[in-house]
């Protein structure tokens, strides 16, 4: 069996400190745990505590996965300029990229869909922080590549104690601005 | 909590499934200084050793760390310490220390980019030689690659099991993608995993000579406090411990130390084959490049070429025994190693010169991808 059937590649990308690595451990988490399908993450960021460029591949597939990073990217998520700028070159072709429209002003491809997550999670979570929920939440409606229920019951399990509610909305806010986005298209 | 030892599905790092190895292995003492990227794996111990009654100590550097790991093994815990390759460096003399005095520890070694202090968040397997032949002076040492998360729990168990076995210092040799890389996991339970304790001496015994070495088996060690009394030192030795320089006495000493390990390379050897049984050319990998190889031989495969890899599992002591059964049929052998080339050496030395072996090496911080061995590969068959 080839190892690349079923494969589905995921770049989370963005500056140190965003929650980029954790929003990739939650949907390797929801794709394995929940979704039942094997899942691999894994990160790339400098020697920085925050800033500079991060990013977190997601691989998920059906069959074994030998190769742990993405290498022909399914879904790019750009959460800040030049995390978009190094890592659009790797999205394969027809791929779908996905950018925070409040951290990155170029685009640089008409096809884009841009979502202003940063804006989102201080008008309707209260933070910034919650960015990166918003942004996942967004991810898989927009992608279908975890189910709802699997993504919202790993990110559930996993937040401190007393933010389920905040973050399950964050979540929602992310689906919702995707849905709308789609609906405008 | 992060070092949850359930035995369902579960997505977990390997720096993690190290940690949970470890109390699993009975590991009582870690003594340690952070250093990415293998931080996690004292984070997540200073957590969880306390809640069974072990130890976690963060000593103010690596020469201190491996030193109190020594102390605490002689004492008779099981013990640990994780680092990566500037402190690994800083742990060589020590390291020599419990090879000569036969003082059973784990050091973990999750490998990044150097010299020095490199690329502290990247991956290299620039070690390999140095975990081999850091230390001066002769001496053995048994290293274990893990390639996968699952492997990092099973493969500090075996690393713990075989310190234990055979009074020696062993290294895990991981690397950052292994050590970083979360994947979908179910852990072994309780019952299907072997825990090795150490054989101790009889207490009523009034000649114990805890550094026997007539090659034979290998002595018990008691513990400090214990019923018997000894020297310990990193003075060349004799069988009470005490220094000396008889040259019958040194000879057999150190021909011990290395023959109680290297005599059973083949014995202690772990590899994986992956479509070796018609192979004409051989990957032949390890940690994280082993799983760059494998989806090159599918890939190779694919395009007609009769390709198989071989993983070594155990690095040290290297055994020559598998490479030279299929030297017959190979006319190539690929070393692909994130070094400019350091275990090829021992594939040569297996090989001595009946096959052409090639590196491929890659020392920029990134993995190999898939395409780059395929295409070396295929430049080399002339496909």
């Amino acid at each position: 069996m080839s190892e690349t059937k079923g494969r589905y590649e995921i770049r989370l990308s963005g500056a140190g400190g965003q929650g980029l690595m954790l929003a990739g451990k939650l949907l390797a988490e929801a794709a394995s745990v929940y979704d039942g399908k094997n899942a691999v993450q894994t990160q790339s960021y400098g020697p920085e505590a925050r800033g500079g460029k991060s990013k977190t591949d997601v691989v998920i597939s059906d069959g074994e996965i030998d190769y742990p990073k993405a290498t022909k990217v399914n879904v790019l998520l750009a959460m800040s300029q030049p995390a978009l700028d190094e890592y659009i070159g790797s999205l394969q072709p027809g791929g779908m990229l996905v950018v925070d429209s409040y951290l990155v002003e170029e685009p640089g491809r008409d096809d884009a869909i841009a979502i202003p997550f940063t804006m989102l999670a201080l008008e309707e979570c209260g933070r910034k922080l919650f960015a990166n929920v918003v942004a996942l939440g967004a991810v898989a409606e927009l992608t279908q590549a975890v189910t709802w229920d699997s993504l919202r019951s790993a990110v559930l399990a996993r937040v401190p104690k007393g933010t389920e509610k905040i973050n399950d909305s964050a979540l929602d806010v992310g689906r919702q601005a995707a849905r709308q986005f789609l609906e405008g298209k | 909590m992060a070092g949850n030892n359930k035995t369902s599905k579960q997505v977990i790092q390997g720096n993690e499934a190290c940690a949970i190895g470890a109390l699993a292995a009975g590991v009582t003492f870690f003594g340690g200084y952070p250093i990415t990227p293998s931080s996690e794996i004292a984070e997540i111990l200073s957590q969880t050793l306390p809640l069974v009654g072990g130890r976690f100590i963060q000593m103010e550097d690596e020469i201190a760390s491996i030193a109190s790991i020594i102390g605490a093994s002689l004492a008779g815990a099981k013990s640990m310490t994780a680092t990566s390759g500037p402190g690994f460096s800083l742990m060589q003399e020590n390291l020599g220390f419990a090879a000569i005095a036969e003082i059973p520890c784990v050091i973990v070694n999750v490998q990044r980019a150097g010299p020095s202090t490199g690329l502290p968040t990247q991956p290299a397997q620039g070690d390999v030689q140095q975990t081999r032949w850091g230390t001066h002076g002769d001496h053995s040492i048994i290293a274990l690659a893990p390639s996968t998360v699952l492997e990092c729990f099973t493969m500090t168990i075996d690393c713990v099991n075989l310190a234990e076995a055979y009074r020696t210092p062993t290294v895990l040799l991981m690397d950052e993608v292994i050590g970083h890389m979360r994947e979908t996991v179910v852990l072994p339970p309780r019952s299907s995993y072997k825990v090795v304790e150490r054989r101790t001496p009889d207490p009523d015994t009034t000649d114990y000579c805890p550094f026997e070495c007539d090659g034979t088996e290998v002595a018990p060690l008691g513990a400090f406090g214990g019923a018997h009394r000894f020297h310990v030192t990193g003075l060349t030795h004799d069988r009470h411990g005490f220094p000396t320089m008889v040259g019958e006495e040194v000879d057999r000493k150190i021909r011990w130390i290395v023959d109680k390990i290297e005599d059973r390379a083949d014995e202690l050897a772990d590899l994986e084959e992956f479509e070796t049984d018609d192979a004409d050319v051989l990957l032949f990998a390890y940690g994280s490049t082993a799983r760059v190889a494998k989806s090159s031989v599918r890939a190779l495969r694919e395009r007609g070429v009769r390709a198989g890899m071989i993983r070594a599992k155990t690095i040290w002591p290297f055994s020559r025994k598998r490479l030279k059964e299929l030297s017959g049929r190979l006319k190539l052998i690929v070393v692909p190693e994130m070094n400019l080339g350091q275990l090829i050496i021992e594939v040569e030395r297996a090989i001595a010169g009946t096959v052409p072996v090639r590196h491929l090496g890659r020392i920029d911080g990134h993995l190999f991808e898939p395409d780059e061995i395929t295409e070396f590969v295929l430049r080399e068959v002339g496909k």
